[in-house]
């Protein structure tokens, strides 16, 4: 029985392709002018917000809301935990508040497992540490989806033969984590371009290829998704210089013409422009980040309905 | 991949309509509908998925027949809405579409293959009162097998069939089943 | 129970398996003085307690190489008491107490006072590690040669949980204590190829999200180390061997006839970073658990010598240092009580080691590299009473978290586990009988 999304490598093919259709419905009601449901009325969302991040939990704030569920939001500055307060016991505080399902955000990873073993209801890991960020990936799977098939033809389809290239800080990243596990299980080919200092060790045991050559997979992939990269990894000698980083590795308007006509560029957000990404490319048409945080909205209240709108997230067959 | 929640009817059941009884019975709503909306005047017709769907489309396409009228026709889906979603696995959705027009001062007919409870029609009304103010809201069924929980009626029915709670009714419609049947059977107690 | 009156009665063990080099016998053993006055068959002690030890092993009384005992200054997590207690269960007469307390074990005054408190105590013999440098902060040399002359007789010297990693400090630690037949005892660990290292760095640590622990950092250490010593002429103790290929530096560095030993702890002969698939930090340790192979390749090496012993590395942490994020939580294991049942599943079951084997790697060379005296010598008569029974045919039971030590950080909890340590004789009296302290 599937009580928490800690991470992408809980879903089987059949789980992600329940979300993905479920959130192609959700997104009609974007449309209408009353947007919101009554699924969870009387379930109560906590935020657990330990790391700043106001973007993610505003979309799971609107996405519980939309869904009628109470939000308490929980964020760590100035708080008990400032004061020293352990994960445990902040738990067990909303525990006793009768949370029934804890969105979490924690610098450390495994945070999420560590509260599901304290916790009765569902946990949503919302990004622990360098770990995994399963919603991220599916609003991401979502996003490709919906744009390279369109809403009419996605229906139960997943990504099979996609070919999509990831770029960037891999060894820190937990969107990179959860993006490989989910769009391999989807059927994707996924390639990791990165300089080898920052990629993991035993890249080679993923379900994916590897590459240090971004040119030459801009002009294979269906979608190229960059990945932020932090100035303090120069520091600690990942790279010498952003100028050398950003010329071996940037997406500037040069290598985006290097795309097939129908490829996309992605981003979770958020930017360091001029960096890993060019000013032009984030804002050009073949760009999906300002959809993505959209899609964000409705791929956390498919989440939160399959998990929380009846007993259980269904078993699904395959 | 629809999450089975509910024992699911023997194909081997006792039929009580065979496909031409059900064409018969189309025929009838269809030209009901047409007799109490003043010609169709502003009707819509939402099917409830997933067998209320083929049922609406095949009205339209009967009024299409008759009267030369095309009516917009669309799906409505009730899952969000229900009252028993606590009792059971979360439920994947079926579709909503709603034909461009709307349903804003519109009559709405909502169609579905069988009338039990009736909560399914409840949660299709709150479901409908999210997206519009219908001018009215008519209930067309295949089936209506009693049993009322709500105080619900249907406006048009293609057979009353009256059922002990024991059984299971079951519409096999060729879009979905591959064949056009009403057949019960008995679950041997599990309701 | 002071040791002073430790012989004031006399012990009949009948029917133990004496483990020796040589073939397996049966007999009786008779203590008395502190000694072992008698061994032979149909024995009778006029006098004696008797103990029956049909079915026992009975080996040399257990020596530990590296123990926590965390007092002065972390009495929260253990103490000299209840950490020789926990020495006791687990069949040990002596073990080495480490110098990361609170204040660092630096000078005479701080090792006297660990001393004392092991003689107080009385369940096993305590016998205290000094500091390589001042502070554990690998900047200047501790007082080596006043903790050598002091009452506690220092002879290893070690700054365990950091490494001495200048170099030419280590060249000259390994100097300065050939004058007082010294050894230093490094634990192998690059400081800057392990910055904030959770876990080791492999294929867990990446689907993980937790900063990788290589095991070059081990290696290149202990390889630089084996170099030094061999060029000072000086001997060199490696702690904690985690690693095949620091076991291949180390048979090297033998074969060219260095003096070099080393040893390995129990958890890193059975368990590996799998574990740590749940998070759970109660499998956090340093050096970190490592791949199924490394594991092989240790055993490999205990069972051929080319690592030399056991060592515990008991390192008790309150519960909320362990119930925790995983990068939150300190490292370490308790491990004193389960050592000895840990060995006979990891090495004598699958038929790598035989007790005399485990009396050898337990009791003789920790105790000869830790130049003890009264302790390791193998069961004869006219040796010190310093006696483990132990009983390799009691039922697996699972292991406990809750045990005679005051923390709870075992990684065996839960695990079921063959044997018991029925007894345990320090000088000739017992500290632990039918399992229980006595």
């Amino acid at each position: 029985m599937k009580r928490h999304l800690i991470s992408a490598a809980d879903l089987s093919r059949g789980d992600a392709l329940l979300i993905l259709d479920t959130t192609e419905e959700l997104a009609r009601i974007a449309d209408r002018p009353i947007k919101k449901l009554p699924t969870l009325r009387g379930r109560t969302v906590v935020n657990l917000f330990f790391e700043d991040s106001t973007r993610t939990r505003i979309s799971f704030e609107a996405a519980a809301k939309r869904l009628s569920a109470d939000v308490i939001n929980f964020s760590a500055k100035g708080s008990s935990v400032a004061k020293g307060e352990s994960l445990k016991d902040t738990a067990l505080t909303l525990e006793a508040m009768g949370a029934d399902a804890v969105v979490i955000r924690h610098s450390a990873s495994g945070a999420a497992h560590r509260l599901s073993g304290w916790v009765q209801g569902s946990v949503v890991n919302a990004g622990d540490g360098t770990h995994e960020h399963p919603t991220q990936a599916l609003l991401d799977a979502f996003t490709i989806r919906h744009r390279l098939k369109g809403s009419q033809g996605s229906q139960g389809s997943g990504l099979d033969g996609l070919r999509v290239t990831i770029v960037g800080d891999v060894l820190h990243s937990r969107v990179a984590r959860s993006n490989v596990l989910l769009l391999s299980t989807l059927g994707a080919e996924v390639t990791l371009t990165a300089p080898p200092t920052l990629l993991p060790l035993a890249v080679d045991t993923w379900p994916c290829s590897v590459s240090y050559d971004l040119d030459s997979e801009l002009p294979k992939s269906d979608v190229v998704m960059m990945l932020r990269v932090q100035q303090e990894r120069m520091s600690a000698a990942y790279f010498p210089s952003v100028r050398e980083y950003r010329r071996r590795y940037g997406l500037d308007a040069t290598r985006m013409a290097r795309l097939p006509d129908h490829a996309i560029v992605m981003h979770p957000g958020p930017m360091n422009r001029g960096v890993e990404i060019a000013a032009e490319v984030a804002d050009s048409p073949r760009s999906t980040i300002v959809e993505q945080v959209a899609n964000g909205v409705t791929t956390r209240m498919a989440v939160l309905y399959l998990l929380l709108g009846g007993t259980e997230f269904p078993a699904v067959t395959s | 991949m629809c999450a089975a929640s509910h024992p699911v009817a023997r194909r081997d059941g006792l039929a009580v309509l065979d496909a031409e009884e059900i064409r018969r019975a189309l025929t009838r709503i269809a030209h009901e509908i047409l007799e109490r909306t003043h010609g169709g005047d502003g009707v819509v017709l939402l099917g409830i998925p997933t067998r209320g769907v083929p049922l609406a489309r095949r009205l339209a396409a009967q009024i299409g027949e008759f009267e030369r009228l095309e009516v917009p026709c669309g799906s409505l889906d009730v899952t969000m809405h229900r009252d028993d979603l606590r009792l059971h696995p979360a439920r994947a959705l079926g579709r909503t579409e709603l034909p461009p027009a709307g349903v804003d001062g519109k009559t709405v007919v909502l169609v579905d293959d069988v009338l039990y409870s009736g909560r399914t029609v409840r949660a299709a009304l709150d479901a409908l009162n999210d997206l519009g103010r219908p001018r009215a809201v008519q209930l067309a069924v295949l089936v209506d097998r009693g049993h009322r929980e709500l105080p619900i009626r249907a406006d048009y029915v293609g057979k009353n069939l009256p059922t002990s709670q024991r059984e299971l009714v079951h519409v096999l419609l060729t879009e979905v089943d591959a064949q056009d049947a009403v057949v019960i059977s008995d679950t041997g107690g599990a309701a | 129970m002071s040791t002073a009156s430790a012989d004031r009665t006399s012990w009949l063990i009948r029917g133990a398996e004496v483990a020796g080099p040589g073939s397996r016998r049966v007999a009786d053993l008779l203590l008395a003085g502190g000694t072992i006055t008698a061994i032979d068959t149909g024995l009778s002690g006029a006098g004696a307690h008797v103990v029956d030890a049909a079915g026992l092993i009975a080996l040399p009384g257990l020596v530990d190489l590296h123990t926590h005992l965390r007092e002065p200054g972390r009495e929260d997590a253990e103490t000299v008491e209840t950490g020789t207690r926990a020495a006791a269960l687990g069949g040990y007469t002596a073990v080495h107490a480490m110098a990361n307390t609170e204040p660092v074990a630096d000078t005479a005054g701080v090792v006297e006072q660990v001393w004392r408190l092991g003689q107080a105590a009385g369940y096993c013999d305590v016998q205290p590690v000094g500091a390589v440098t001042v502070g554990l902060a690998g900047t200047s040399l501790a007082e080596l040669g006043t903790m050598a002359d002091s009452a506690a007789r220092v002879r290893v010297f070690s700054d365990d949980g950091r490494c001495v990693a200048d170099p030419l400090l280590m060249r000259r630690a390994l100097e300065y204590v050939k004058a007082f037949d010294g050894v230093i005892a490094q634990h192998a660990q690059d400081p800057r190829l392990t910055e904030d290292a959770q876990l080791n760095e492999g294929e867990i640590s990446g689907r993980l999200g937790l900063a990788g622990w290589p095991a070059v950092a081990e290696e290149a250490i202990i390889a630089r180390d084996c170099l030094l010593a061999a060029h000072v002429g000086s001997t060199l103790h490696v702690c904690h061997v985690s690693t095949a290929g620091s076991v291949e530096i180390i048979r090297w560095a033998k074969s060219k006839g260095w003096p070099v030993t080393a040893e390995v702890t129990p958890h890193h002969l059975l368990l590996t970073d799998e574990l740590a698939v749940g998070y759970d930090p109660v499998f956090k340790v340093n050096p970190p658990l490592r791949t199924a192979a490394d594991v092989a390749e240790l055993r490999r090496a205990l069972a051929d010598g080319t690592i030399d012993c056991v060592a515990t590395d008991h390192a008790p942490h309150p519960v909320e240092a362990k119930e925790t994020e995983w990068s939150q939580a300190a490292f370490g294991m308790i491990g004193l009580e389960t050592a000895l049942r840990v060995v006979q599943q990891a090495m004598v079951d699958t038929g790598l080691l035989d007790w005399a084997g485990v009396a050898d790697r337990m009791s003789v060379r920790p105790a000869r590299i830790g130049r003890l005296t009264g302790h390791g010598a193998p069961i004869a008569v006219g040796g010190p009473a310093n006696l483990t029974l132990y009983d390799p045919a009691a039922p697996a039971e699972t292991v406990s978290q809750v045990g005679a030590s005051k923390s709870r950080n075992t990684p065996f909890a839960g695990m079921p586990m063959p044997g018991r340590v029925v007894a345990t004789f320090l000088r000739g009296t017992p500290t632990v009988l039918d399992g229980k302290l006595a």
